[in-house]
């Protein structure tokens, strides 16, 4: 029954998706396709809430089309219901602000017909049930989103970005494919329900998770696979930009969660120690690039790349621990990946939303160009408060429930019986610290240099604030930031179930959480309350300001900034974004990015100006991409050869190939 | 409801004693400098001259300016509130643990560094910048000392710590002592201490703490330097119920043992004040960049006292 809505719904936003392609041109077009974005959003909202309520009892759905031996399967159990949640509560979101963030878009058939679509493949992603059909949605969702990037063309960055994005995506997918043809086997029936079934050995189950983490890790943006990402999610209308970013990352992390621990069976828990390994190394690089970026949207892409780490790093502990029959860890672990993934999902959207509002203001995505915002659009100033603060990992909000979760269960990581993953627990614990505290930095550097401060530009100082109908969106994401941070026990109602049916016959952590309190394990070991610290500080700075009031004088004076005595005329003076991540780049930069900085400073009397010039180089684009271009690049100039062959020598290769072939088949025999 | 009690006693004790202890330290320091010093109650004349004082606003300055000295006491009075000082029943002991503890005090920061953005001023972005820095580099250095003690004691619950200390031998260890200096450090940070910051410096270069927030006064500035008192409290008090719980009333013996609790703990905050000019005044600060270095090791020691555990475990 919910299947069939569901079904419905995606079938709708597919039409809209085409009534877009082909009335795209008229006025009317727009509302009707953001509307109905919108509405079939929230139909598929509801219908993956109410999935929640059937339990564990999955239903499945044949659909009469497919290939001729593969009917099309759908199926909703509480994964997909999960992660079905997660996207269309960001595509509503991304829909309401689109439909007045885009309404001056200058070519709208170039985004009108695959926005729908785009959420349309995402929602089906989730709810396939066989091979072919999820590959099909997969490779729709990647077209969809490819075509929005370059929606953006006349922008001198967006065909570069969108190359590398097809490359990345193309190659994401042929190693999607191969592992499920493994997970398939010779057999060859490519249902779910039969890869579940079929076991495979621990060699050929390895080769998978490598495929897997390459094909989906690509998608997600584990580093070394994150290049594309920071160049296309930018490149989106900001609309399309958050759900890139919040959503179809999670999209990925979902194809991850529905491979290693639905259908691959039992893991090793050499798995663990790779995942984890990726994510931790993820986490810090992510937000060290991201420290090293002022463009603001790319800046927020490359925090992805970060908290995708944090979730990856939950995984791992997850598949560890299941390995060697830690149970209760590993529900732990998977319950603060997947809260992760929604609170990831939350304030990624809100910023990229917010990055859009202060684009839509300002023309402006340059943070060394912004400014004094928290003056001029005090609305959007405040939601995008809150947006910072979540990701930096602060309580009381929801950022810090999910890393507090991770925390847990690295902190009870010395139970790993193997001597590699005890060591490696505490390193990964130490990464995530580190990278949690590097995001606070990264933030204050983002909202100081943005909203704080005096406008660095004109566009900046004749901002205005943007209309209600972006505003609503934005306060609706900042309203369930602060409610998940304070009372998540509403989402552990949703995630408790989900990880009992994940990793079937163990206990499940935080069994005595209350609605005001997490316990993971049992109070004496650990619990926190988001809510009574939210009342406590209110209380508290409450208190403080009755006694101000009551005992200190309430006279008070607006006068020109002290600044020691010289305060600076000009607002360039002020600290920028490259000068407040200075001191970072110094201490990390230099292993990181083999960053150089040389100061040309002119001799006494030479009137040119000093010039301090950074050098920084990627070292995963020189030492992975970069050869593997040049190799790529070296074999076709050899074999473009071929193209220049006289018939003779066209039909001895062809007899060549046939003779190997039949050779390859005698062998097998 | 003892629980409450103990909480609005440790409240009060601790924003009482707060200036004090800083007065300790100054007038101990001054008195080691051959200074005669102003006397370890000037804090509390200090606070109270800044709160009769007009506050002065910088012209551009935005509602967070305003709003952030409250928000900033509020969350480091709160982290005063939960580490158990003299009992371990208190009412918020079981809403944060150690690493929530941390974050509190994480999002104060955050916010203090905000306000030192708000003006637009070089001075103020240059402080907020070496803050968020510092701290950057403290917090895995206070992680991997959080995991020796749970390593150790199987929780990271404050109270849950100190009584297991108390009422189980662990006996001396390596792991202690490396993760209590690597505690030390951390503390040392993040309270902008010599050799990290200078808490009395007046060269615009040197300051990191006093830049951020060079451009409040007033009932502002009083509310920021009573936070600042707060934390080191709070800091001592940490470091005295993570590896000197003696004393703590564990609520066995209502009564006798809270007056034991509350003595051992002014003992305690006594030793600690004393230390640390001892400290101050026998260091010299270093340069910016070699905090890096110095918070490098505090991570490599406690990651080494994790280590030290696994392998006595192990064995």
């Amino acid at each position: 029954m919910l299947l069939s809505v569901i079904g419905y719904a995606v079938l709708a936003l597919v039409a809209l998706g085409a009534l877009g392609a082909v009335a795209g041109r008229f006025k009317a077009t727009h509302d009707v396709v953001y509307g109905g974005a919108l509405a079939a959003s929230l139909v598929l909202l509801g219908a993956a809430l109410l999935a929640f309520g059937h339990g564990d009892a999955a239903e499945t759905l044949t659909l009469p089309i497919g290939l001729p031996w593969l009917r099309g399967h759908l199926r909703l159990d509480l994964l997909s219901a999960y992660f079905l949640m997660l996207i269309n509560l960001l595509g509503a979101a991304a829909s309401l602000f689109g439909w007045q963030y885009a309404r001056h878009e200058p070519e709208p058939a170039r985004v009108l017909p695959f926005y729908p679509l785009f959420i349309a493949a995402m929602s089906l992603v989730t709810i396939a049930d066989d091979a072919f059909l999820f590959l099909l949605a997969w490779e729709l969702m990647s077209l969809a989103s490819w075509l929005l990037v370059l929606s953006t063309h006349e922008e001198p960055d967006t065909s570069h970005a969108a190359y590398v994005y097809i490359v990345m995506a193309a190659t994401g997918t042929v190693a999607l494919l191969l592992a499920f043809g493994l997970l398939a086997g010779s057999a060859g029936d490519y249902s779910f329900d039969a890869i579940r079934t079929h076991q495979l050995s621990p060699l050929l189950a390895g080769a998978v998770l490598i495929l897997v983490l390459i094909g989906a890790g690509s998608k997600a943006g584990l580093v070394p696979l994150h290049v594309w990402l920071p160049l296309a999610h930018p490149a989106a209308p900001s609309h399309v930009s958050a759900l890139m970013s919040g959503v179809m990352t999670k999209v990925a992390i979902y194809a991850l969660v529905r491979i290693l621990f639905d259908l691959l069976g039992a893991p090793d828990w050499w798995w663990g120690v790779v995942v984890m390994a990726l994510g931790a190394v993820s986490a810090l690089m992510g937000v060290l690039y991201a420290l090293m970026q002022h463009d603001l949207k790319r800046l927020l892409a490359y925090h992805t790349v970060e908290n995708i780490g944090i979730i990856a790093i939950g995984l791992g502990l997850a598949l560890g621990a299941r390995a060697d029959g830690l149970d209760l860890l590993a529900s732990l672990a998977l319950i603060a990946a997947l809260f992760h993934v929604l609170n990831h999902a939350l304030f990624k959207s809100l910023l990229f939303l917010g990055a859009g509002a202060i684009q839509r203001a300002t023309g402006e995505r340059d943070m060394e160009r912004l400014g004094g915002l928290i003056h001029r659009m005090p609305a959007t100033a405040v939601a995008f408060l809150i947006g910072a603060a979540a990701i930096s990992a602060l309580p009381p909000l929801n950022g810090f429930v999910s890393e507090w979760f991770t925390f847990q269960a690295i902190l009870d990581g010395a139970a790993f019986p193997q001597w590699l993953l005890k060591f490696e627990v505490p390193v990964a614990g130490a990464m995530l610290a580190l990278a949690a505290a590097l995001a606070a930095v990264c933030f204050v550097k983002v909202y100081g240099v943005v909203f704080l401060g005096r406008a660095r530009s004109d566009a900046a100082a004749r901002a205005g604030e943007v209309g209600r109908t972006m505003l609503v969106p934005l306060y609706a994401l900042a309203a369930l930031c602060v409610l998940v941070g304070a009372l998540p026990s509403a989402v552990l109602a949703l995630l408790r179930p989900l990880a009992a049916y994940l990793l079937p016959g163990g206990p499940v952590a935080l069994a005595r959480s209350s609605w005001l309190t997490l316990v993971p394990f049992d109070a004496g070991r650990s619990a926190y309350s988001g809510f009574t610290v939210l009342v406590a500080v209110a209380v508290l700075a409450g208190l403080a300001s009755l006694a101000v009031r009551g005992l200190a004088s309430a006279r008070t004076r607006r006068a020109p900034a002290w600044d020691c005595g010289f305060p600076d005329a000009s607002p360039a003076l002020q600290y920028s974004a490259a000068s407040f991540a200075q001191p970072i780049r110094r201490i990390f930069g230099s292993v990181a990015f083999a960053a150089r900085e040389t100061v040309d400073m002119p001799e006494p009397g030479d009137a040119r100006p000093a010039r301090l010039e950074v050098e920084m180089r990627d070292p995963v684009w020189d030492w992975l991409f970069a050869p593997v271009a040049r190799a790529v690049a070296y074999v076709a100039d050899r074999i473009n050869i071929v193209q220049f062959l006289t018939i003779r020598r066209y039909l001895s290769l062809m007899f060549a190939a046939l003779v190997l072939l039949l050779l390859l088949v005698a062998v097998m025999q | 409801m003892t629980g409450a009690l103990l909480t609005l006693l440790q409240l009060a004790l601790t924003l009482a004693a707060a200036p004090l202890v800083t007065g300790i330290v100054r007038w101990v320091k001054a008195r080691l400098n051959g200074r005669r010093g102003p006397g370890p109650l000037q804090p509390y004349r200090d606070l109270l001259k800044l709160l009769r004082k007009e506050t002065v606003v910088a012209e551009n300055a935005s509602w967070l300016f305003r709003a952030v000295p409250y928000l900033v006491f509020a969350l480091t009075w709160l982290a005063a509130a939960i580490v158990p000082s003299f009992a371990t029943g208190l009412a918020l002991g079981g809403s944060a643990d150690l690493i929530a503890l941390v974050a509190i005090l994480g999002s104060a920061r955050f916010l203090l560094a905000l306000a030192g953005m708000d003006v637009g001023t070089a001075f103020g972005g240059l402080g907020s910048s070496r803050e968020m820095m510092i701290a950057s580099l403290a917090e895995p250095a206070m992680l991997t000392v959080t995991f020796t003690m749970a390593l150790l004691v199987r929780s990271t619950s404050l109270p849950h710590i100190a009584e297991f200390l108390l009422s189980h031998d662990v006996g001396i260890r390596v792991s202690l002592g490396l993760a209590l200096i690597s505690l030390m450090m951390v503390a040392l940070a993040e309270n902008g201490r010599i050799p990290v910051d200078n808490p009395a410096t007046h060269l615009e270069l040197t300051m990191v703490h006093e830049a951020m927030v060079l451009e409040y006064s007033g009932r502002h500035l009083a509310l920021i330097e009573a936070a600042q008192m707060l934390k080191l409290v709070t800091y001592l008090s940490l470091i005295a119920c993570l590896f000197a719980p003696w004393g703590l009333d564990v609520g066995a013996v209502p009564g006798h043992a809270l007056a034991l609790g509350l003595e051992s703990w002014l003992g305690k905050l006594l030793v600690g004040a004393l230390a640390l000019a001892l400290f101050e005044t026998g260091m010299a600060k270093m340069r910016v960049f070699r905090v890096a270095e110095f918070l490098g090791g505090s991570l490599l020691l406690g990651l080494l006292a994790a280590v030290f555990l696994y392998v006595s475990q192990g064995l």
